[in-house]
């Protein structure tokens, strides 16, 4: 028997994808320049922690009380950086590139909420679609996005990445055998 | 599982998340060439070691990434209350008082 035969093939039915790399920016400004330097970014910076934005393909998430997450596409890169280049002088703050710091997955399906649950300690109930926190997963941390009911980003850093993947693609596959044996004796 | 206030997030949120970072309200000497030797190991290694409530400095380094200060107690590991840097350190009376109205 070959190793690949080996391998459970069900998929299981939550659907994870990796996704295409986009634009990352760790963004630290104070109180006083929150508004401003959104406007120079073109997107709002929300000012509670977990709360959202996003203005034509720009996503921003509050991490911190100083701190946000911003996402554009690869295009876009410089255009954000200049941006905030030229806001320098008048609101001081700090924006990193971080674009290859994380990799982004995925997950939708009506499980989804139970397949995080596996390895986030977090009540998700509490986190409310349209909204995001940075927290841990399998011990690591991560930024978690809840786009819907149904529907997560995961943004983990790189060399842990494959670990993420394959726990939750494990655990996709035990949801995928429990609805297999319910099935059996029904 | 244990859940922890923060008070930036304002949530209550899993213990995995934070991390302890030491005894608060200790102050760093404005002037520490002017310390002998032994205030200067007091400052650094000499702490209270309480037994019971227990002012002390979290952080949420998994979330919102700040340190706060708590109130623990460090025999039943309830957290009494948590509270914001640079707030004022709270009236333990007050603070046990109303936790036996409770
Ligand atoms: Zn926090």
């Amino acid at each position: 028997m070959s190793k690949a035969s080996k391998i459970n093939p069900v998929r299981g039915p939550v659907q994870l994808e990796v996704m295409e790399p986009v634009a990352r920016f760790s963004l630290r400004v104070g109180k006083q320049g929150r508004q401003q330097l959104g406007q120079a970014l073109g997107l709002e910076l929300p000012e509670r922690i977990g709360m959202r934005s996003s203005q034509g393909g720009r996503e921003a998430l509050c991490l911190g009380p100083d701190e946000w997450v911003v996402l554009a596409p690869e295009a876009e890169r410089e255009t954000l950086f200049t941006a905030a280049l030229e806001a320098y002088a008048e609101v001081p703050h700090s924006l990193a590139e971080i674009s290859d710091r994380e990799i982004t997955l995925r997950l939708e399906g009506e499980r989804a909420t139970d397949l995080l649950t596996i390895a986030c300690p977090r009540n998700l109930e509490l986190m409310p679609p349209g909204s995001g926190r940075r927290t841990v997963m399998g011990g690591i941390q991560v930024v978690l996005w809840r786009d819907g009911q149904d529907a997560y980003r995961l943004d983990v850093w790189r060399s842990f990445f494959d670990y993420i993947h394959s726990l939750l693609e494990t655990g996709n596959r035990e949801f995928a055998a429990e609805a297999q044996l319910e099935s059996q004796s029904a | 599982m244990l859940l922890i206030h923060c008070p930036y997030c304002d949530e209550d949120l899993p213990e995995l998340e934070f991390t302890y970072a030491g005894e608060a309200h200790i102050d760093r000497p404005a002037d520490p060439a002017s310390l002998d030797d032994e205030a200067w190991r007091n400052y650094l290694f000499i702490r209270s070691n309480v037994k019971g409530p227990h002012y002390e400095r979290w952080r949420h380094n998994h979330g919102c990434a700040r340190f706060f200060n708590a109130v623990r107690d460090t025999v039943s590991d309830r957290f009494l209350t948590t509270y914001r840097v640079g707030e004022p350190r709270p009236d333990l009376e007050s603070l046990i008082g109303k936790e036996g109205r409770e």
